[in-house]
């Protein structure tokens, strides 16, 4: 009788112990997820609506998916919101200057290289320069966006009037008709600057979103309500309440939190990247602007970017555009995160704009163009310092 | 309220009698015997019996640190009824309420005509004998809580459907083989097109028009060998197949057909000297999804698990005779997309594994109480770091 009584007991014991047999709640420092601090409950509640959006819903065939996509889902390009993989790598074809996209009419600018049953997916028309873009992390949008355009333009040094091989310019874009100009907005020639993807092609989150909705999913809404496969306007398959819920779920992502600051290493690593001239493009630090939105408002943070072009030379020159940028330049990718971008590739880097490379010094060796000085900078470092520079930049 | 106690105290307590699980005339009880394998009531000498079984449960659940608390469930209520049309002539029908009523099934009806013990005639709603578990899947047979993720979730256990087939068995010295043949309505294209992002045969368990019609005309093919030695043990090879997609339509080709194929490998068996129950099932699952599709949608799976219960005390105890305490532990493992992927040549994960250790209090045969402790680690397509899921289970089962 005595032993049944204990393993009841022992049972009982097990039940109490609950969260001491659970697993632990990793590092806020080690997760690229996550809301920014200090949201109301009521921006909450539209964060974890978002996130829902964004990382569960998946579109199928009954639901608009398609038929022509490159995913099915937000989230399936974006594991735990950090960069993605080779698997699900967009391509993009059609412009090669200021002039806009010369093949919009074979399905430009992007590759709906994915179908639904019985129908085709579209083919790279012959001999049209392409580019391949690795998803990038979703974190701290809502800070970036929210950088002042006076602030990006006077990063900015078109003509390298300070002679340091360093240029940076805004990519002057036109804005599609649902896209409000920011209240500080700076125009040239009825063109804004962009701040969002590789070539900085898109105005704001709103753009990102509804575009990526079209393009990646075949998605319509009523800010993007063209079919990828007929090209007709048809019924908007997303609401705009669930598209401004993702707009929300983006903008008020965290920003990465840096790791090991307190190793000697880092901290030399970090000034071994301002020594060689990486801080030029990859500025450390800027601050946002006014907000609704009280935890992004007039806040300083760290996300190693200046948000401009500049011309990486003919190592990262694929012969595709957007914008006004040339083939060559590509806006200066945050590098907020990059120590746990493995986290979200499968255990392995896929750096550059089209993840050619598995290494962080792969990345830096092929730095040509306003990139050249810095990457001889790095070239003349000893095994030591590398090895610190790249610490630091995990660490970030 | 007096007529209702007068009615009950009127109520011969000999007219509700519980009798033997059909099972018991058959000479050698295989898992293709599972849905005779149970307990009934009958009502005196009503050619129909009753039956069913229930279970309740708790579970606290944490994922990487974040739980949902503690939550009560009642994840299916069955109701059984049996009948002796004739002689050689009986319907069964079991039928579930989900969730609370929230889905309620027909996951069997048929009628079987036998013929001689090597051939008996079935129609009905049918469980397809893939693996074991579909066919034997009651919860007071089991010694934990959760149903094995390789077979409600790779396999679509319970995977019923409209149909006609086959089965009896051969007899030889300690021997006995079983088979077990049905033609029936099938899958559909839900399989790879599905909230899960993911191949999902039991995605097909969506179309409830499955009973009524077949989604494209062409039937789904299931067949089981069961091989029993008497003392020792049972092995199944089970194989279900079909062509799963509308590829036609008003005489119009769509697509090409398309097929899935599953084969399942199942065993059970008892230890000598410690009496220990060993069993399982293995299943492959291969499905021709097109190559415009994403990678998220793999043509190839498998998974399983195994079961191990340990009987630690047997003995009379609070006045049951017969009460049994085991020790139990599951090892489960799908992965969901075997393959590379075609970019990198890296594998493919979205795997899962699971390790389950527990104890089970049987007072009698037909009633279980259970306390399981589950941790499992779920892999994403790209094999990041897993999602690590544990927590506890307390629950009870019983037929009635």
């Amino acid at each position: 009788m005595i032993r049944p009584i204990l393993i009841f007991l022992f049972s009982i014991w097990l039940l109490a112990a609950c969260e001491k047999t659970s697993p632990s709640l990793p590092d806020d420092s080690e997760l690229l997820d996550g809301p920014v601090e200090g949201l109301s409950e009521a921006e909450t509640r539209q964060f974890l609506a978002g996130d829902v959006a964004f990382n569960d819903h998946v579109f199928m065939a009954s639901t608009g998916l398609g038929p022509l996509f490159v995913s099915t889902s937000c989230g399936s390009c974006h594991a735990g919101d950090g960069k993605g993989h080779l698997s699900n790598a967009l391509t993009r074809f059609g412009q090669w200057d200021e002039t806009g996209n010369q093949f919009l009419h074979l399905g430009g600018p992007q590759l709906q290289h994915r179908a639904l049953p019985g129908y085709s997916p579209e083919q790279l028309p012959p001999g049209i320069p392409f580019t391949k873009l690795v998803p990038p992390a979703n974190t701290g949008l809502g800070f970036l966006e929210l950088v002042s355009d006076a602030d990006i333009l006077a990063m900015a040094d078109p003509d390298d009037a300070d002679g340091d091989g360093v240029s940076g310019k805004p990519n002057w874009i036109s804005l599609p008709d649902y896209a409000i100009p920011r209240p500080d907005a700076v125009s040239q020639n009825g063109f804004y600057i962009g701040r969002f993807g590789k070539k900085a092609a898109v105005y704001d989150l709103l753009q990102q979103t509804a575009r990526a909705y079209n393009q990646d999913m075949g998605i319509t809404s009523t800010y993007e309500p063209f079919d990828t496969y007929s090209g007709f306007e048809i019924d908007m398959e997303v609401n705009n309440q669930t598209v401004q819920n993702v707009v929300f779920y983006l903008r008020t992502l965290k920003a990465p939190i840096p790791r090991d600051t307190d190793e000697p290493s880092v901290a030399i690593g970090k000034s071994l990247f301002e020594e060689i001239g990486c801080a030029k493009c990859h500025r450390s630090t800027l601050v946002t602007g006014p907000s609704t939105i009280g935890s992004l408002a007039n806040r300083v943070f760290q996300p190693y970017t200046d948000l401009l072009l500049h011309d990486m030379g003919p190592e990262l020159d694929d012969g595709y555009t957007e914008g006004s940028a040339t083939t060559a330049e590509w806006r200066t990718p945050p590098l907020w995160g990059l120590g746990l971008s493995k986290n979200s590739q499968g255990g392995q880097y896929y750096l550059l704009h089209d993840g050619r490379v598995q290494s962080i010094e792969a990345a830096i060796l092929l730095h040509g163009g306003e990139g050249t000085q810095s990457r001889a900078a790095y070239q003349s470092l000893n095994t030591v310092q590398k090895a610190q520079l790249i610490t630091f930049l995990e660490s970030l | 309220m007096l007529m209702v106690g007068t009615m009950m105290a009127q109520t011969d307590s000999t007219w509700l009698v519980r009798v033997k699980p059909v099972s018991d005339s058959i000479p050698v009880k295989m898992n293709m015997d599972a849905v005779y394998d149970r307990p009934f009531l009958q009502m005196g000498k009503i050619p129909v019996a009753l039956g069913g079984y229930v279970e309740a449960n708790t579970a606290w659940f944490s994922t990487d640190g974040v739980s949902d608390g503690l939550s009560f469930q009642l994840p299916r209520l069955t109701m059984f009824m049996s009948s002796s049309i004739a002689r050689r002539i009986k319907f069964f029908t079991e039928i579930e309420f989900e969730e609370g009523g929230r889905e309620i099934n027909i996951e069997f009806a048929s009628v079987d005509i036998q013929f001689h013990p090597a051939l008996t005639l079935r129609g009905g709603v049918v469980m397809n004998p893939i693996g074991a578990f579909n066919q034997n899947h009651d919860g007071p047979k089991w010694d934990f809580i959760s149903r094995p993720v390789s077979a409600t979730q790779m396999l679509p256990a319970t995977w019923s459907n409209v149909g006609f087939g086959m089965y009896g068995k051969f007899y030889r010295d300690n021997w006995t083989l079983g088979y077990e043949i049905y033609l029936t309505n099938g899958f559909d294209d839900n399989i790879i097109s599905n909230t899960e992002n993911r191949t999902s045969l039991p995605a097909s368990k969506e179309n409830h028009q499955r009973f009524e019609e077949s989604f494209n005309g062409q039937p789904l093919y299931t067949g089981k060998l069961s091989l029993r030695r008497h003392n020792v043990g049972e092995i199944g090879f089970s194989y279900m197949g079909g062509v799963f997609n509308k590829f036609q339509d008003d005489g119009l080709t769509l697509d090409r057909k398309r097929w899935l194929n599953t084969f399942a490998v199942d065993f059970n068996t008892i230890l000598p000297i410690t009496n220990t129950k060993l069993l399982g099932e293995w299943a492959w699952v291969s499905v021709d999804v097109p190559d415009t599709y994403g990678q998220q949608f793999g043509n190839r799976q498998h998974g399983g698990f195994v079961d191990v219960v340990q009987p630690i005390l047997r003995r009379k105890l609070l006045g049951w005779d017969n009460a049994v305490f085991s020790a139990v532990f599951r090892f489960e493992y799908v992965d969901w997309n075997a393959g590379t992927f075609r970019e990198t040549g890296t594998n493919i994960a979205d795997d899962f594994r699971a390790l389950v250790p527990g104890i089970s209090f049987r007072p009698t045969a037909q009633t279980v109480l259970r306390l399981n402790y589950l941790y499992e680690w779920q892999r994403d397509i790209l094999g990041n770091p897993p999602a690590r899921t544990a927590g506890w289970q307390f629950g009870m089962s019983s037929y009635f």
